[in-house]
């Protein structure tokens, strides 16, 4: 920020207040880019059966959510601050997020650690804490007079945090540039959305915080970019936040280390997969004229080869990381004791190699 | 170690009496006009002047925009500085009692202190979290509470415990202009008790360097923030006995001042630590493992620490009972004095 910034009324970036309806290439990306995510969950799942990753939590379900609401922004002004299961499908806001995907999910440090020009932030292990963080930047934004919103994604059992309810509420003090998307897919882990809140919807919340709440198919990528872009007008156009709701179902396990057999009935979750988004979207593409098998099978082959070189990095990086790296990045410098274990950590290394 | 009578960073040619909370107020106002992207936050702060008055009159300096009263709600007066941090802001947030930081931890300790680490520096945290800390003044519960050695536990945070009006400035502006986060602990009681002269100029205290407030041959007490204050009043007590005790302020919890904590020891051989909060895995706990580390066979007597007790703090009837006082200090420092070599 300069030392002296003039406040000024935000407006509609022109280059991506997509209000309007969306053009042919922009609906191709939105499938490409949710066959991405497809692609590079389905690839870490099975790297982690292998026991070559750790544990994932796979996108199964939100594909339409991401990939719909990333499109409806602006990656050069706007800013997306994830929980951990959304990252796989917004390509659009930088192709080497795979490589942060490959990366994070081996357990290398590197997956956390960003480009600067990638306005997203990093996986958000902890429920509902990147809420606050979206808050604050729409926040610091609107002080600055800086263009842009922020958006956070987050699910129906995150709506239960006191962090949620905290951030949200005082967005809609500060008329903070900010959208809410809840990510409703049925589930927290094997805990039922009866079990999670005794409100009507998720998205009547809203209410209380003083901002509009609505619900949306999060199954159809056009209406959540349709939604999203409403929301993105009303908080650069300076008139606060907004709550969406993205009802969606999950249709796959939690987590890598979850069983959902316990908790799931069989059939409602054979049902979800028919309607799962990605087909969804072909079909209405196919429709359109726009679509074909062909250009499907391209599509996840050009996922397919895109994960296969981020695998390959990620894998040069394991075999390259230092164990010292775990002192980097702790403080701009490292405190005496820190540099002195960093020492000891270095010859108990050279003398196990001995 | 740096000297008493010559901070380092100070151009000042004047100094002023203040009382400690005079100098945090002043300091407050001296970095918000230095830098604009700097914002104050918390509850109660701005009409109000906070409910000690350290941030009297930043409202109407800098108006509502960068002094913000927030809504009751600590996990997102920290957890929003992540985000303010991030669009360029440097953001100080009053907690307004330490106690009241549990309901913070999370985004303080799991978010704030980490977020240079988890997006390898492509974010920094200049974010400082000031909180009043410490006990008798007969608070109700939970304002009372001396948590440093909890929050010394999670690496990332810096930890900053001034004892003098001037370190109060000094260090203050340092935690402010630090790209790494700051638990900055004012101490309740110290806040109209401790007075002392200020630099008016540009006064900035490095953070990790001890400081001796009191010269002393023959035993060194060890403490930080309040505690300094009433170990140095216990060492002039001694004095009149004969006794040669010197003092040394810690200033910051973290980064520990390891060479300066470790010379001071060796030179007396003999020391006390002092601490507010409880016995068990207090901070006093780490100095004495420091001393073991560094300067085991300089020492002719076995450390010996004055502190609260494991018990929860308590209520206003028995909290002179529970925090440390000069008796006990001097009886501690006796005692350490009777060993014999």
């Amino acid at each position: 920020m300069s030392q002296s910034t003039p406040k000024q009324d935000n407006v509609p970036n022109s280059v991506s207040a997509n209000g309007g309806d969306p053009s042919q290439d922009e609906m191709l990306d939105i499938l490409r880019r949710m066959i991405d995510g497809q692609v590079y969950s389905t690839r870490c799942f099975n790297l982690q059966r292998q026991g070559r990753m750790g544990t994932m939590a796979p996108i199964d379900g939100s594909e339409a959510v991401a990939a719909g609401a990333a499109s409806a922004l602006d990656p050069t002004t706007d800013w997306i601050f994830p929980q951990y299961r959304e990252q796989y499908a917004l390509g659009r806001f930088g192709e080497d997020l795979v490589d942060k995907i490959a990366l994070y999910n081996l357990g290398h440090p590197g997956g956390g650690h960003y480009p600067e020009d990638l306005h997203v932030f990093p996986f958000q292990i902890s429920l509902a804490c990147q809420i606050p963080h979206a808050v604050g930047m729409a926040w610091g934004m609107k002080v600055k007079g800086d263009p842009g919103c922020t958006l956070t994604f987050f699910g129906d059992g995150s709506s239960s945090e006191g962090d949620f309810y905290e951030a949200a509420n005082l967005a809609g003090v500060r008329k903070a540039p900010v959208i809410f998307v809840l990510v409703n897919n049925g589930w927290a882990i094997s805990t039922a959305t009866s079990q999670q809140t005794g409100a009507e919807s998720f998205a009547a919340k809203a209410h209380a915080f003083g901002f509009p709440g609505v619900q949306v198919d999060g199954r159809d990528p056009l209406e959540v970019r349709r939604v999203v872009s409403e929301a993105r007008m009303r908080a650069v156009g300076g008139q606060g936040p907004m709550l969406i709701e993205a009802v969606t179902v999950r249709h796959g396990p939690h987590t890598t280390a979850d069983d959902p057999t316990k908790y799931m009935d069989p059939a409602e979750a054979a049902a979800a997969k028919r309607e799962e988004p990605i087909a969804r979207f072909a079909a209405k593409l196919t429709e359109l004229g726009i679509w074909n098998a062909e250009l499907h099978e391209a599509a996840e082959q050009r996922a397919e080869q895109r994960f296969d070189l981020a695998w390959d990095r990620a894998q040069q990086a394991q075999a390259n990381l230092d164990p010292a790296v775990l002192f980097d990045n702790v403080y701009v410098n490292p405190t005496a004791r820190m540099t002195r274990q960093r020492t000891e950590l270095r010859q108990h290394l050279a003398e196990e190699e001995r | 170690m740096t000297a008493t009578d010559a901070p380092a960073g100070t151009t000042a040619h004047s100094v002023t009496e203040m009382t400690m909370l005079e100098a945090i107020n002043h300091t407050l106002h001296e970095e918000m006009a230095r830098d604009e992207r700097v914002m104050m936050f918390g509850q109660d702060v701005g009409v109000n002047g906070g409910v000690f008055r350290a941030t009297e009159g930043l409202i109407t300096a800098f108006g509502e925009d960068r002094v913000v009263d927030m809504p009751l709600a600590e996990a997102v007066i920290v957890g929003s500085t992540v985000g303010l941090a991030a669009a360029g802001m440097v953001p100080i947030a009053e907690i307004q009692f330490l106690g009241f930081s549990y309901q913070a931890m999370h985004q303080l300790v799991g978010q704030v202190a980490r977020l240079r680490s988890r997006s390898g520096s492509r974010f920094e945290a200049p974010i400082t979290i000031r909180a009043p800390f410490g006990g008798g003044v007969r608070t109700p519960e939970l304002h009372s509470e001396s948590l440093e050695s909890q929050y010394a536990n999670c690496p990332g945070l810096k930890i900053v415990a001034p004892a003098t009006a001037a370190d109060a400035k000094g260090l203050l502006a340092a935690a402010i202009r630090e790209p790494d986060p700051v638990l900055f602990l004012e101490p309740l009681r110290g806040y109209r008790m401790v007075k002392g002269d200020v630099p008016t100029g540009e006064h900035v205290v490095e953070l990790g360097q001890s400081r001796m407030a009191r010269d002393g041959d023959d035993i060194v007490i060890i403490a930080w923030s309040y505690m300094t204050e009433l170990a140095t009043k216990a060492a002039d007590q001694l004095a009149k006995e004969g006794l040669s005790v010197g003092v040394l302020d810690l200033r910051s919890i973290v980064p520990l001042d390891v060479d300066g904590l470790a010379s001071a020891i060796a030179s007396a051989g003999r020391a006390v630590v002092v601490q507010e909060a409880p016995e068990t895995c207090g901070f006093a706990s780490e100095v004495i493992a420091t001393a073991n580390d560094r300067c085991f066979y300089d020492l002719e007597a076995p450390i010996a620490r004055v502190s609260g007790f494991d018990v929860p703090y308590p209520v206003g009837l028995l909290e002179d009972f529970y925090v440390p006082d000069t008796e006990r200090i001097m009886a501690a420092v006796r005692r350490t004095l009777a060993v014999a070599p």
